[in-house]
């Protein structure tokens, strides 16, 4: 049962890292067009954002 | 002048970029969103312009005006309109953002609760299993203190307001769970509910966040439509002219209105005569003619030539604010709608706080314990948590809005598709809604027609407009020496004789030399989906009015052509209005469809009300719906769509109350888990969003 002492935390801070990761999407717009986004990798050239 | 010290105010100095939001219904896909944003930053000026595809809007920054961005995009096809500068000021969605960080939280506090709940589950013992308990209360107790203060908030507003909504059981749920597993954390007791706690947190969050987006859509989009309004106007100074912000405007001022342009307030005119097209705001089809001294009134369009006017009243003060005013007021007994979900909750809660108080006087009674007896009552609590039922609604709305919005049609309310779908009669306005005008030009030979094409092509006036586009494909003649004559007409050389198209005495007349003048007769056609639209609502047994504030003839005519029997011409907005009242007074359920603003007080007192985005402010503002494109049948699809949208909320609510069915006795006999609670809660919510889900495909 040892194993846990290191498992517990691992697994929180993998899930920390998703929940980061959520929210730096966020924190960079990517869910307000989200019909746009996909639309737009269909154009050809690339402007850029 | 008073307009001076504004710091909106612009010069023609040295410009700095400034940001336009432009509304653009037309844009559908990959290919038109890549086609405006190629032509606007091919623009002179402009820095950058970046398209919302969801929301059809495009953000460009330039150094320019918005006038050039919106007639490039006209040459390429598209429709465009400047939304208001309040509205890019509060496009932030702070709330939305809050939301998802919420359902973030949330999401990752249940997904590590699961894992230690499902070691629990899997037979975990005494110390391990309290170790788990405790950290899953350590993780939990924060997350459902910040991701469901949107509940919590807003069931004690409810409270306080002596009102039970959905929040209320659902916060009591939470609460309770949270409370009675760290009770079992405690007494190192068997079953601990912080999972159950959570992902209720969750699902419910993901059902409010449909419902905000769908409303923040329709209401940006419904926001981009005031533009019409003018924002703008020319004020004429010592010095030159000057372009103000119109709420600046004081009495008095002198202003310019160029041809095409909108009326920003009401006003006597100065200077110049002109035409001017009043038909959004009385519904009459003809032109007025305007001379010095004649009152004017905001959201009239001057047609023919500038006009320089001297300002009557100004802000809210104005013909079209005032009107603004008392739609307000109509609209008051319109807002007493209670939604679906709410009517549910009023009995939902009590049901299901009754069930969970009995459950606890069952047990005390019949075994004295009472730690038990909270046990099985917090387990009905939970177990009947009102998921499914606060996904019930939110995931249709939004397959169904999605669904309009794809067909042009805005829902502004967020009720008005439950309003939509219990309708059983429809009152129709004529001019503007069921028609368009246009030109009876058949008795035209060819070389009148050439003639009658090559002067209509040289005037802005609507009639010149409506004969140019009539007689599209003709062969202009060459005409010289041009010359519009203000409220008159256009006269020039043709062949060294003279020719004119311009006011007759019974309408728009030709003059060719050497023959009798001929006739222009006006004459109203059909908007696309018209047919369609009467069609539909002879199909589905609902009664069509016709109400016109045009004379009786025209309207006979229309009619007549659609075969609608009840119709009534020369009516005043009050009459309008009246009917409409009358009607719901009588128990009728209207749809009130209409554009001007003699209909914006009947629109205010439909059931629920529909206007093209062609209308006035007034009538749009009072509307629960806009059309975007010019296709009435979309009428007739969003009325199934809202009747397939009720079907799919009430077997929502049936699979709601079924799977309550099942697991309430269960958990009153004392035999439910926290592992059945967290199957049950996740396979209903899943049912009931792919039940709404149906909706995408509907016709």
């Amino acid at each position: 049962m040892n194993v846990l002492v290191i498992l517990i935390p691992v697994s929180l801070a993998l899930g920390a890292v998703g929940l980061l990761a959520c929210l730096w999407t966020l924190r960079h717009r990517q869910y307000e067009d989200l019909e746009g986004d996909a639309a737009r990798i269909l154009l050809e050239e690339d402007d850029g954002p | 002048m008073t307009a001076f010290a504004d710091p909106h105010q612009r010069t023609t100095g040295a410009p700095d970029p400034r940001t336009f939001i432009l509304s653009v219904p037309g844009m559908r896909c990959a290919g038109c969103m890549g086609t405006v944003e190629r032509t606007l930053s091919a623009l002179p000026g402009v820095a950058a312009a970046r398209v919302n595809l969801g929301d059809k809007q495009v953000r460009v920054t330039t150094l320019t005006d918005a006038a050039p961005l919106i007639a490039a995009l006209a040459d390429e096809g598209f429709d465009a309109r400047e939304m208001d500068q309040d509205v890019l000021a509060s496009d932030k969605d702070t709330e939305g953002r809050a939301l998802l960080t919420r359902i973030g939280v949330a999401a990752f506090a249940m997904m590590n609760v699961m894992i230690l709940s499902v070691a629990v589950w899997s037979g975990a013992e005494e110390a391990t299993r309290a170790l788990f308990h405790w950290l899953s209360a350590a993780i939990a107790l924060p997350a459902l203190a910040y991701s469901g203060r949107p509940f919590f908030a807003s069931a004690l507003t409810a409270l306080r307001a002596m009102r039970v909504n959905m929040d209320v059981p659902i916060s009591l749920a939470i609460l309770l769970a949270a409370g009675m597993s760290v009770h079992e954390a405690w007494v190192h007791g068997p079953d601990a509910w912080f999972d159950a706690a959570l992902s209720l947190t969750l699902f419910l969050l993901i059902g409010r966040y449909l419902d905000h987006r769908t409303r923040r859509a329709a209401r940006s989009a419904a926001a981009a439509l005031t533009a019409l309004e003018v924002p703008r106007a020319t004020l004429v100074t010592e010095t030159g002219t000057v372009v103000v912000p119109t709420a600046t405007l004081a009495i008095g001022d002198i202003i310019r209105v160029l041809p095409g342009a909108r009326v920003p307030v009401d006003a006597e005119v100065v200077e110049g005569r002109a035409d001017l097209d009043r038909s959004l705001i009385t519904g009459e089809s003809l032109p007025l003619s305007a001379t010095p001294g004649t009152a004017v009134a905001a959201g009239e369009t001057v047609l023919t030539a500038p006009l320089t006017l001297r300002a009557t009243a100004v802000g809210e003060d104005t013909s079209l604010r005032r009107m603004a005013r008392a739609v307000s007021v109509a609209e008051g007994a319109r807002n007493r709608h209670v939604a679906l979900a709410d009517r549910a909750a009023r009995i939902y809660a009590p049901l299901v706080h009754g069930l969970a108080a009995a459950g606890f006087l069952g047990w005390f009674i019949a075994t004295g314990d009472a730690h038990k007896a909270l046990l099985v009552a917090v387990a009905t609590l939970i177990i009947t948590c009102p998921c499914a039922l606060g996904l019930a609604v939110p995931a249709v709305s939004v397959a169904a809005s999605s669904r309009l919005f794809r067909g042009g049609m805005l829902l502004k309310s967020s009720t008005a598709l439950e309003r939509l779908a219990e309708v059983d009669a429809i009152v129709l306005d004529k001019t503007g809604t069921l028609t368009t005008g246009s030109l009876h030009l058949d008795h035209l030979d060819d070389e009148a027609a050439s003639v009658a094409l090559a002067l209509a092509q040289s005037s802005d006036h609507p009639v010149a407009r409506a004969v140019a586009l009539a007689l599209d494909g003709t062969q202009p003649a060459t005409l010289t020496d041009v010359c519009e004559i203000a409220g008159d007409g256009i006269t020039a050389i043709w062949n060294d004789r003279t020719v004119r198209l311009g006011r007759g005495p019974t309408g728009t007349e030709l003059g060719l030399p050497d023959r009798p003048a001929m006739t222009l007769t006006p004459e109203e056609t059909l908007r696309p989906g018209a047919r369609a639209l009467i069609d539909h609502a002879r199909a589905a047994h609902l009664p069509v009015t016709l109400l016109s504030g045009d004379r009786a003839g025209p309207v006979r005519r229309i009619a007549a052509d659609l075969g609608i029997d009840d119709w009534r011409a020369e009516t005043t907005p009050q009459d309008k209005m009246d009917l409409l009242a009358d009607r719901a007074r009588a128990g009728q359920r209207v749809l009130m469809v209409g554009d001007g603003l003699n209909d914006a007080g009947a629109l205010a007192a439909a059931h629920v009300s529909i206007s093209p985005a062609s209308a006035l402010d007034a009538a749009r503002a009072a509307s629960d719906a806009v059309l975007l494109g010019g296709d009435l049948a979309m009428v007739g699809v969003a009325l199934s769509v809202a009747r397939q949208a009720r079907r799919r909320m009430l077997e929502n609510f049936g699979l709601a109350a079924t799977y309550n069915a099942i697991s309430v006795p269960l958990a009153l006999a004392g035999f439910a888990t926290p592992l059945m609670a967290a199957i049950a809660m996740s396979t209903s919510s899943i049912l009931v969003v792919l039940n709404a889900l149906r909706l995408r495909a509907a016709r």
